[in-house]
């Protein structure tokens, strides 16, 4: 790990000041960044201590209904709200089938939306990496790649955003609050990510020095309370990236859909929204040939990065699946293995 | 330059002096203070062997910055049992064969610890297996660690599930 100096802020403004030298990058728990020092992939010159800032480790009810997930709200403390993930079932669902019970009691929705990607050459400091080292070339496009992108990719990059709760998030049209030189700002998490384009080194909106403040989640998104899941395809059980993933989220009226939202991981640089689906499912009958067609539209636009066509198939029939689990409702409690394709039957065990 | 943290570790308050920040929470503990229980194994925060409590609450020592944490309550496997008492886990991982090498076992058990102080798992071993995830066993000693965890619910007292540090 490179040498860093160690900035710990007393306020926001002080944070931002600190924040916007060349070279600085914010800490939070560290569970990504430290990981990331250690392997000599990223060497920030100074780090700017969050963690201790004040008021923002809250989740708080605003006024008309929306939720704001102060920055600093650890993982497992916005899972085990119990109002928070009654309103939205499928933000706990995704962030309980995320990492380890220990990273989880240490990372922050912030870091959560920062983390970067898990593409082995971009870990890897002897292969050719376009967001390590611009203009490097990508060893990934004709590497071992059968987990890479299968849309919004391009040449210069095939890695995928390695999120689990911002899937859920981005469905519900969240919104992030960042505070910067020029002061407060709000992005829909839709567009905070970029894609790769010719600049994979770019990953998000921000500018030096802006921190996010919180995650708001609009008032709209508790409607789908009652009908909400997130499913997650992984290599094993537990414990591990996702290879695709689905949040579906549906609101019904009668015999019909009324709004559906509906978002993937696991398949290209950012959580993608899927509107295309939700267009074909808005005013459909909730039954599986609908989400076959919703499906197909998320899909329509995909193309294998390499050796990872089964992944547009995968999620096709993930987003099956994940609409007929919302359809059937959100259960009373998150499943043993949250956001598990298995079903234990009763009493026995799936990993045993 | 130096860096005055303090810290209470095991119900003792310590005052460090830390000569660079890029110590790990793990590193000062084995390092430093001698408190070698807690092991280094990938040093990455995919094993969980160098699971402490912090504030209550299990994490990876390896995967944070001993600075960051100036103010906080660490417990290690070294502060677990009590006047030569066995902590309920303790006992119970040797009554289940809940290791073979001893490597990740005070990992375990101080996650155990967080696992049955956050109160989730209940005795469903699904969900004790799901929440011990984290930790990884090269002997495979699965089995015994979800039964010691769930017998040793059994027998703690509520004190004694996690709020000790």
């Amino acid at each position: 790990m490179n040498r860093f100096e160690y900035i710990r802020p007393a306020s926001v403004a002080e944070a931002v000041a600190a924040a916007s030298e060349p070279g600085a990058t914010y800490l939070g728990a560290g569970t990504n960044l430290l990981d990331l020092m250690k392997g000599g992939i990223t060497k920030p010159t100074r780090l700017v201590d969050t963690t201790h800032l004040p008021g923002l480790d809250r989740i708080e009810r605003l006024e008309g209904g929306a939720v704001r997930i102060g920055a600093l709200v650890r993982n497992t403390d916005l899972a085990y709200d119990q109002e928070f993930s009654k309103t939205f079932p499928s933000v706990a669902e995704a962030v309980l089938a995320g990492a380890s019970a220990q990273l989880r009691n240490a990372a922050t929705t912030a870091g959560n939306l920062m983390q970067r990607t898990r593409c082995a050459y971009f870990y890897d400091p002897a292969s050719a990496c376009n967001k390590r080292e611009p203009g490097a070339g990508c060893d990934a496009l004709h590497g071992a790649n059968r987990t890479s992108a299968v849309v919004g990719w391009s040449e210069h990059c095939v890695a995928t955003h390695p999120s689990d709760l911002c899937v859920p998030l981005v469905a519900l049209d969240a919104v992030v609050e960042i505070d910067g030189k020029a002061g407060r700002r709000e992005v829909p998490l839709e567009a905070f990510h970029r894609l790769p384009g010719d600049e994979p080194q770019r990953e998000t909106v921000l500018e030096p020095g802006d921190l996010i403040v919180a995650v708001r989640l609009p008032v709209e998104a508790a409607a789908f309370a009652a009908r909400s899941r997130y499913v997650k395809i992984r290599e094993r059980t537990s414990y591990a990236f996702a290879l695709v993933s689905v949040a579906a989220a549906l609101h019904l009226e009668g015999d019909r859909v009324a709004e559906a939202r509906v978002a993937l991981g696991g398949v290209a640089l950012k959580p993608w929204r899927a509107r295309e689906a939700e267009a074909i499912l808005d005013g459909a009958a909730p039954d599986e040939a609908s989400y076959r067609k919703a499906a197909d539209a998320a899909l329509a636009a995909a193309k294998p990065s390499g050796d990872n066509a089964f992944k547009i198939e995968l999620a096709r029939r993930l987003i099956v699946r994940a609409l007929t689990l919302a359809a059937a409702g959100t259960p009373e409690r998150v499943p043993a293995l949250p956001a598990s394709v298995f079903q234990a039957a009763q009493g026995s065990a799936i990993h045993a | 330059m130096s860096f005055p943290i303090a810290l209470t570790i095991n119900g003792q308050r310590r005052a460090i002096n830390l000569d660079d920040p890029r110590v790990t929470l793990l590193d000062l503990l084995r390092e430093r203070l001698h408190l070698t229980g807690s092991k280094k194994g990938c040093d990455r925060g995919q094993c969980g062997a160098c699971t402490v409590l912090v504030n209550g609450r299990r994490i990876n020592s390896c995967l944070a910055l001993a600075v960051s944490l100036d103010g906080a309550e660490v417990l290690t496997i070294e502060g677990l049992a009590e006047n030569g008492t066995l902590h309920p886990l303790q006992a119970a991982f040797i009554e289940h064969d809940g290791f073979q090498c001893g490597f990740c076992t005070p990992g375990q058990i101080m996650s155990a610890v967080g696992l049955i102080h956050e109160g989730d798992a209940g005795d469903d071993p699904e969900r004790i297996r799901e929440a011990m995830s984290g930790n990884l066993c090269r002997c495979g000693a699965y089995r015994g660690i979800t039964e010691a965890v769930i017998e040793a619910q059994k027998n703690m007292p509520s004190r004694m599930n996690g709020g000790a540090a």
